[in-house]
């Protein structure tokens, strides 16, 4: 029992094209930039947007040939869409019922799934008059209340704030954990899919780009896109032994590599310099400052010469160094901080 | 009386209509919604006499449903309503036709996603919706169906108790007895006001 698809969906000069399969209980994160073809994924699995190609598959049953409201899937939508002329009893509610039970037992099924996100108090309100996290929560509710076989969450937590998001993020993982079904979610940040999910696909430009676990797709980004989410340089070049040679020079790394090679290093491993360091580390070339930016406590450097990079410095070393824009510095990054994969 | 049977009518027939202007994208849609508009801009005795020439005894639908069912519109109560139904129409389905496209098409989507039927779609999401613009549309409706004049007299005439309205016993009062035709103008003219008052406070209350 598993969810199978190879979605295709043509739109003018773009094509969404990827296959996937989702095991019960798993949890899968589409992580993608703006336009890459993530929201539009979820709407063709829900039915929404019509297929070009492809199938969807749950447990060898066709889904694809369903209508929308013929098939096991329960949506939360980004903006919820809950409806506001229903009490939020009534929103949960709406699910069970379209599906044929009584409306005293459709309603029933929706108090205890009220209970269940802890909003058993508010369900008279009417959706204007909840907050944030209170309506995430009630749109939670009304896609399990049907009891799906797929769950769709179309960016779960954008529409919060930042301290209701911590709550709902850490909520929303435990209903998760317990929801027995395959689960799709599309998310731009970086965090929600870690946290929630248990296998991240990265996709640009309406392909997949990379998957693979949290852990695994923060430590060996594949695309600048990748990096720049967890935070990291990233360089291609050709690995020979324990270096890699990119276009402009070649960076020593503690891997060993051959072949078509990524080179991935975090910007707190790099260290600047105003006159060339003594002991001269491997990896050390001359760089000018392209710009600052706070980066939580510290100060990012984008820098630019035979190679972009960025590195967190502390606000003493800036002023300490006279980092400007424009300035020349000497740039190092110890082999040892460095990881070199095949590219 | 006659003007709320003609509303009736026109929600029946206009709502689904409106739905289907709104929603499905069909080949002559701007055909059919000129057709619809026609009756507004019409003068109401030309619309009479294009419903005397389909539906009258002789009209070219009207001979074959006397001949078919015995049924004659012309001169009737039915025609009657026939009538300012036919004028009346176009404001509600222009009304009901603006509150769908204003309507949000995704609340329909996250109720199929639901498991909602499209006629569930319809009646649980889509209509509680546009309720202020159907009510509004209505209302329009059954103040133009009240006041009609020209379509009807052409149309139905104007028999005393069978298809006079209270324009034509107005018009009629005029000439025999001026006082008693002041009296129906004002009880026209209060209705009006009443109704038009109640549309104002429904439009501020949900705007």
């Amino acid at each position: 029992m598993s969810l199978d698809f190879r979605l295709v969906v043509d739109r003018g000069a773009f094509r969404l094209d990827l296959a996937l399969a989702v095991a019960p209980g798993e949890v899968v994160a589409l992580l993608g930039p703006n336009g890459a073809g993530k929201s539009t994924a979820l709407r063709a699995l829900a039915g929404l947007t019509p297929l070009t190609d492809g199938h969807i598959r749950w447990d060898g049953r066709d889904l694809h040939t369903l209508p929308p409201e013929s098939r096991p899937t329960g949506m939360v939508f980004q903006e919820y869409l809950l409806f506001p002329h229903l009490s939020a009893l009534d929103n949960v509610a709406f699910g069970p019922r379209s599906h044929g039970a009584s409306r005293a037992g459709s309603r029933r099924t929706a108090a205890l799934w009220l209970e269940r996100v802890g909003l058993a108090g508010q369900a008279g309100e009417r959706p204007g008059r909840l907050s944030g996290g209170q309506a995430q929560r009630v749109a939670l509710a009304r896609a399990l209340a049907v009891d799906p076989s797929l769950l769709l969450l179309d960016e779960p937590l954008a529409a919060l704030d930042a301290h209701t998001r911590l709550e709902i993020r850490s909520a929303l993982r435990r209903h998760l954990a317990d929801f027995p079904g395959a689960t799709v979610m599309v998310t731009h940040d970086p965090l929600d899919a870690m946290v929630l999910a248990d296998r991240l696909v990265v996709i640009e430009g309406g392909t997949i780009v990379q998957e693979g676990g949290p852990a695994e797709i923060a430590r060996r980004p594949r695309t600048d896109y990748v990096a720049r989410l967890v935070g990291l340089n990233l360089y291609r070049g050709t690995g020979s032994d324990r270096a890699v040679k990119l276009e402009a020079l070649t960076l020593a790394t503690a891997d060993r590599v051959e072949g078509p090679a990524h080179v991935a290093f975090p910007p707190s491993a790099v260290a600047l310099y105003r006159t060339r360091p003594d002991g001269s580390p491997r990896n050390l070339w001359e760089g000018v400052i392209d710009g600052l930016e706070q980066h939580g406590d510290n100060i990012r450097v984008r820098l630019t010469g035979p190679l972009d990079a960025a590195a967190d410095v502390t606000p003493a070393a800036v002023a300490a160094l006279d980092l400007t824009p424009g300035a020349r510095v000497w740039v190092s990054v110890k082999a040892t901080e460095t990881r070199a994969y095949p590219a | 009386m006659t003007a709320t049977i003609a509303t009736g009518l026109c929600l029946v027939f206009g709502v689904p209509l409106a739905w289907f202007l709104a929603r499905v994208d069909f080949r002559g849609r701007r055909l059919v919604r000129a057709l619809v508009t026609v009756p507004l801009v019409l003068p109401p005795v030309v619309g009479g006499v294009a419903l005397l020439l389909v539906l009258g005894r002789n009209g070219l639908a009207g001979r074959w449903l006397d001949a078919a069912f015995g049924l004659t519109l012309p001169f009737t109560t039915a025609g009657v309503v026939l009538a300012e139904a036919f004028v009346a129409m176009p404001f509600l389905v222009i009304s009901v036709e603006g509150a769908l496209r204003a309507a949000d098409p995704r609340y329909e989507e996250a109720a199929a996603t639901l498991g909602a039927s499209r006629w569930t779609v319809f009646r649980r999401v889509t209509l509680p919706m546009i309720m202020p613009g159907v009510v509004a549309g209505a209302v329009l409706c059954w103040a133009r169906a009240l006041g009609e004049f020209g379509a009807t007299i052409t149309f139905a005439g104007n028999f005393p108790g069978k298809t006079q309205t209270m324009p034509l016993a107005v018009y009629l009062a005029l000439e025999t007895d001026p006082d008693a035709a002041i009296v129906l103008s004002l009880v026209l003219l209060a209705v009006s006001v009443a109704v038009l008052a109640l549309l104002r406070d429904r439009w501020v209350s949900t705007s």
